[in-house]
C-alpha cells in the first residue's frame, strides 16, 4: 500500500535525512522525500497499520529534524 | 512570506543595525571607561555587547547544533557554522580583535538561508499556480437552483452544469449548450476548442462562453484532471542520477572539509614547531580553519538541483508535456534516437481525401457522386469520403446499392448507375481505368459505364510532422525511425517526406516491441531512445523503450499509466520541445554542479593559503547558493524554447 503525505521542513538536507530515517523505520518498504512539493511518499509492508507506522516514522523524523511536520 | 520568515527578517534587520551601530563606536571610546570604572571593563562590555548580537542572529543555530551533538549527528551546517563562528569570537576575545567577522558570518548565513526558503517557496507556490487545475466544486442542479458540491461525491452519470468562467470537473459528454472551451491549462495550446452536444469534454478545460449541462463519464478520481495531478505531484519523487550523486557527495563532502579543518589547524602548526623550528602561530592556523568550515557547507547543491528539475518539469507541464520524473527529464535530454509509431503520431490516424485526378467533372461532383454510393457503408473510406463531402446526405436520391466486398460498391444515384471502388472492380465492370501512382487508397468513380476519374484516400500526414522530424535533427537527435503495421509502399512513401531515417513496415503490434528491443541493442554509448507512440496498444513498446513518449494523451488512461512523458496535445513538434526543454534544464544542473563545486574548491584552496579570509568564505557559502538558485529558477522559463 502507498499513501502520500504532506509534510512541512524547512530544508533540503533535512528533507534528505527525513527520507533516510523514515526509509529505516520498520513496516515501511520504501519512502520518498519530495521537498518541491513537501510530500512524503511512503509505501507500506503487508499487514501494517499505515496510521501507527507514520507515527513511528514521525517520531524517527523528529529525531534527525526536529523542525520537521508530517500531517497524517 | 510566512510567519517565521518575517521573524527571521525582522532579527537579521536588527542585529545587523546593531553590528553597524557597534563598529561606529571606536575601540578607544571603550578603553576610556576603563579609567572611570575599574581596569578591562571597557573591553568586556564591548564583548557583552557584541554577544548579544550574536546571539540575536545566531541563537536557534547554536540551539540546533548543540541538540544536533547530543543525537550523535555531528556533521550537519548548524554544527559548521556553529564551530567556526563560536571559534572567530574565540580568536578574537583573544585578542580583543574584530568580533565583527563572526557575527557578519552568522549574519549573511541567516540571510542565505531566508533567501533560500523564501526563493523556494516562491517558485513552489508558482509552480503550483501553474498546475492549478483542480476543481474545488462542482454544480448540480436541485428543484430548478444550482448547488455546489464536491466533485469527489459525484456518481458517474450525474448531470452537472458548468457556467462560464468555470473549470470543468469532471470528464463527461455535453448533453446541452454550446461553449468555446479554454484547454491551455492542460495542452498549453492557446487556440480555444468548441463544443456542442454529444461533444466529449475533458475535467480541467475552462467554460468560456456559454453554459454547458456534461454528464459525467468518469468519477473525478478517474477523471483526467486528477490523474495529471497526480502524475505532477509525484514527478519529482522518481530522482535523476544527478539528484542521487549530489545527496551522495553531501554525505561525504561535508565530513571530509571538517576532516581537511581539522587538519589543517593541527597539522602545520605542529611541523612548523617540531620540524622547521618556527612559531606555532596556532591563532592564524586557527582562523584558516575556521574559514574552510565556513566554506564546507554543501547547501548551494543539496537546493537547487532538485529546485532545477522541480522548476524543468513545472516549466514542462506549462508547456503541456508532462514529465513523469526527474530522472525521465535526464534521460530525455540524452535522447539520441526516436522511434515513431506512425500512425497518430506523424500522421492523424484518420483517413481523409487527399486528391482527386483526371477528373472528367467537377471535383466537387464527383465526391458528390461517390459519397452518395458509398454512403451506406459505414468503413472508413465512407466515413471520409463524406467528411470531404461536407454536406447533409440524402439517402433518398440513392437506390439500388450494391456492395461487392473487397472491391466497391455500385448503386443509382439521382437514376444515373455509378460505380466507385478499387482496381478490380473496375476491371469486372469492363471499365478503362487510369491507374495511379499516388500512395493510398485509390477510389475509381464510374458513372454510366464510362470512366471519370479517381479519389486518393490517405492517412493525413500532420501538418506539424516535417518541421517535428527537422526540429528533432536540430536538437541533436541523431536517428529517427518509424514503425507502422501498413505497406512498404505507403510507409517508404511517408518516411521519405518527412525525412525519417529508417522505416520498418507490415510490422504486427507484437513485432513493435521486437523491433525497439533490436534498436536498444545496436545503439552505442549513453544514448538513449525515445519511442513515440499515440497510446492506442502500445503500451508495451512504451515501457519497453527508455523513454515512453505519449502523444494526444488526453482521456487515454492506458497511455498516461505506460508513459514517462505525456504530450497533452497531439502535436509532433512537442516532441522537440520536450528534448530542449530536458536539454536546458540539464545544463543549468551541470552549471550549478560545476560553478558551486568549483567555487567551494577555490575559496577552500584559497583559504587553505591563508588568501581568503571569512568575508570570501561567506561569499562561497551564501553568495553561491544565492546565484545556484536563481539560475535554478531559469529552467522555468520554456516559451522560447
Amino acid at each position: 500500500m502507498k499513501k502520500t503525505y504532506k509534510i512541512e521542513v524547512d530544508c533540503a538536507n533535512c528533507a534528505n535525512l527525513m527520507e533516510q530515517a523514515a526509509r529505516k523505520t520498520p513496516g515501511v518498504r520504501e519512502a520518498t522525500v519530495n521537498y518541491m512539493a513537501l510530500k512524503m511518499t511512503v509505501e507500506f509492508e503487508e499487514g501494517q497499520d499505515p496510521k501507527a507506522v507514520m507515527a513511528q516514522v514521525l517520531k524517527n523524523c523528529k529525531k534527525v529534524e526536529d523542525d520537521c511536520e508530517i500531517f497524517f | 512570506m510566512t510567519k517565521k520568515q518575517k521573524k527571521m527578517l525582522t532579527r537579521i534587520l536588527v542585529a545587523a543595525l546593531m553590528l553597524i551601530g557597534l563598529k561606529l563606536i571606536p575601540t578607544a571610546a571603550f578603553s576610556r571607561l576603563d579609567g572611570l570604572l575599574f581596569p578591562g571593563a571597557g573591553r568586556w562590555l564591548r564583548l557583552a555587547l557584541y554577544l548579544v548580537d550574536y546571539a540575536v542572529i545566531g541563537y536557534d543555530i547554536l540551539r540546533k547544533a548543540v541538540k544536533g551533538i547530543i543525537k550523535g549527528r555531528v556533521f550537519d551546517e548548524n554544527f559548521l557554522m556553529a564551530i567556526a563562528t563560536v571559534g572567530a569570537l574565540a580568536l578574537a576575545i583573544y585578542e580583543n580583535g574584530d568580533y565583527a567577522e563572526a557575527i557578519a558570518v552568522m549574519l549573511f548565513y541567516q540571510i542565505g538561508e531566508l533567501f533560500e526558503s523564501y526563493a523556494v517557496g516562491k517558485s513552489r507556490r508558482n509552480i503550483s499556480q501553474l498546475m492549478d487545475i483542480r476543481p474545488d466544486y462542482a454544480n448540480i442542479e436541485q428543484e430548478g437552483r444550482l448547488i455546489q458540491v464536491d466533485p469527489e461525491e459525484l456518481t458517474v452519470g450525474t448531470v452537472i452544469v458548468v457556467q462560464p468562467g468555470e473549470k470543468v470537473p469532471i470528464d463527461g459528454v455535453v448533453t446541452e449548450g454550446s461553449s468555446v472551451l479554454d484547454t491551455s491549462a492542460l495542452t498549453g495550446e492557446s487556440l480555444p476548442r468548441e463544443v456542442q452536444p454529444g461533444d466529449e469534454i475533458i475535467s480541467g478545460c475552462v467554460n468560456l462562453s456559454g453554459l454547458l449541462h456534461i454528464r459525467t463519464t468518469k468519477e473525478f478520481g478517474q477523471s483526467t484532471v486528477s490523474k495529471i495531478l497526480e502524475l505532477v505531484e509525484n514527478a519529482s519523487s522518481r530522482k535523476s542520477r544527478s539528484e542521487d550523486f549530489i545527496s551522495r557527495f553531501a554525505r561525504v563532502y561535508t565530513p571530509a572539509v571538517c576532516g581537511a579543518a581539522l587538519a589543517l589547524f593541527l597539522l602545520p602548526p605542529v611541523i612548523r614547531m617540531l620540524f622547521l623550528g618556527l612559531e606555532a602561530q596556532w591563532g592564524q592556523w586557527l582562523y584558516r580553519a575556521l574559514t574552510f568550515l565556513v566554506i564546507s557547507c554543501p547547501c548551494a547543491l543539496v537546493i537547487s538541483i532538485p529546485l532545477s528539475f522541480f522548476a524543468g518539469i513545472g516549466g514542462a507541464s506549462r508547456a503541456g508535456i508532462l514529465v513523469k520524473g526527474s530522472n525521465y527529464l535526464e534521460a530525455l535530454s540524452k535522447t539520441r534516437c526516436v522511434v515513431f509509431d506512425k500512425t497518430g503520431t506523424l500522421t492523424e490516424g484518420v483517413f481523409a481525401v487527399e486528391g482527386i485526378h483526371h477528373s472528367s467533372m467537377e471535383n466537387e461532383k464527383l465526391i458528390e457522386y461517390a459519397t452518395l454510393a458509398e454512403s451506406a457503408s459505414s468503413h472508413p473510406i465512407s466515413r471520409s469520403l463524406q467528411r470531404s463531402y461536407g454536406k447533409e446526405i440524402d439517402r433518398s436520391r440513392v437506390t439500388d446499392i450494391q456492395e461487392i466486398s473487397g472491391q466497391g460498391v455500385t448503386a443509382l444515384v439521382d437514376g444515373t448507375r455509378v460505380a466507385a471502388g478499387n482496381d478490380k472492380l473496375m476491371r469486372r465492370l469492363g471499365i478503362d481505368y487510369v491507374p495511379c501512382r499516388s500512395v493510398g487508397t485509390i477510389i475509381h468513380v464510374a458513372i454510366d459505364g464510362t470512366y471519370a476519374g479517381h479519389i486518393v484516400i490517405s492517412d493525413l500526414i500532420k501538418a506539424h510532422a516535417k518541421a517535428a522530424v527537422s526540429a528533432l535533427k536540430a536538437a541533436g537527435v541523431e536517428k529517427t525511425v518509424m514503425l507502422t503495421g501498413d505497406a512498404s509502399a505507403v510507409a517508404e512513401h511517408v518516411a521519405q517526406k518527412l525525412g525519417i531515417d529508417q522505416v520498418y513496415s507490415q510490422l504486427l503490434p507484437g513485432d513493435k516491441v521486437a523491433k525497439v528491443e533490436q534498436l536498444l541493442a545496436e545503439r552505442k554509448g549513453g544514448g538513449k531512445l525515445a519511442f513515440v507512440g499515440d497510446g492506442v496498444n502500445d503500451a508495451p513498446v512504451l515501457s519497453r523503450a527508455d523513454i515512453g513518449i505519449a502523444m494526444g494523451a488526453l482521456g487515454s488512461d492506458a497511455a498516461i499509466e505506460a508513459a514517462d512523458i505525456v504530450l497533452m496535445d497531439d502535436d509532433p513538434l512537442k516532441i522537440a520541445k520536450a528534448i530542449k526543454i530536458s536539454r536546458k534544464c540539464l545544463r543549468i544542473v551541470y552549471e550549478n554542479i560545476i560553478f558551486a563545486i568549483g567555487i567551494k574548491l577555490i575559496c577552500l584552496a584559497l583559504g587553505a593559503l591563508g588568501l581568503a579570509n571569512m568575508w570570501l568564505a561567506i561569499f562561497a557559502d551564501v553568495g553561491v547558493m544565492v546565484i545556484a538558485v536563481l539560475n535554478a529558477i531559469r529552467c522555468l522559463f520554456v516559451d522560447k524554447l
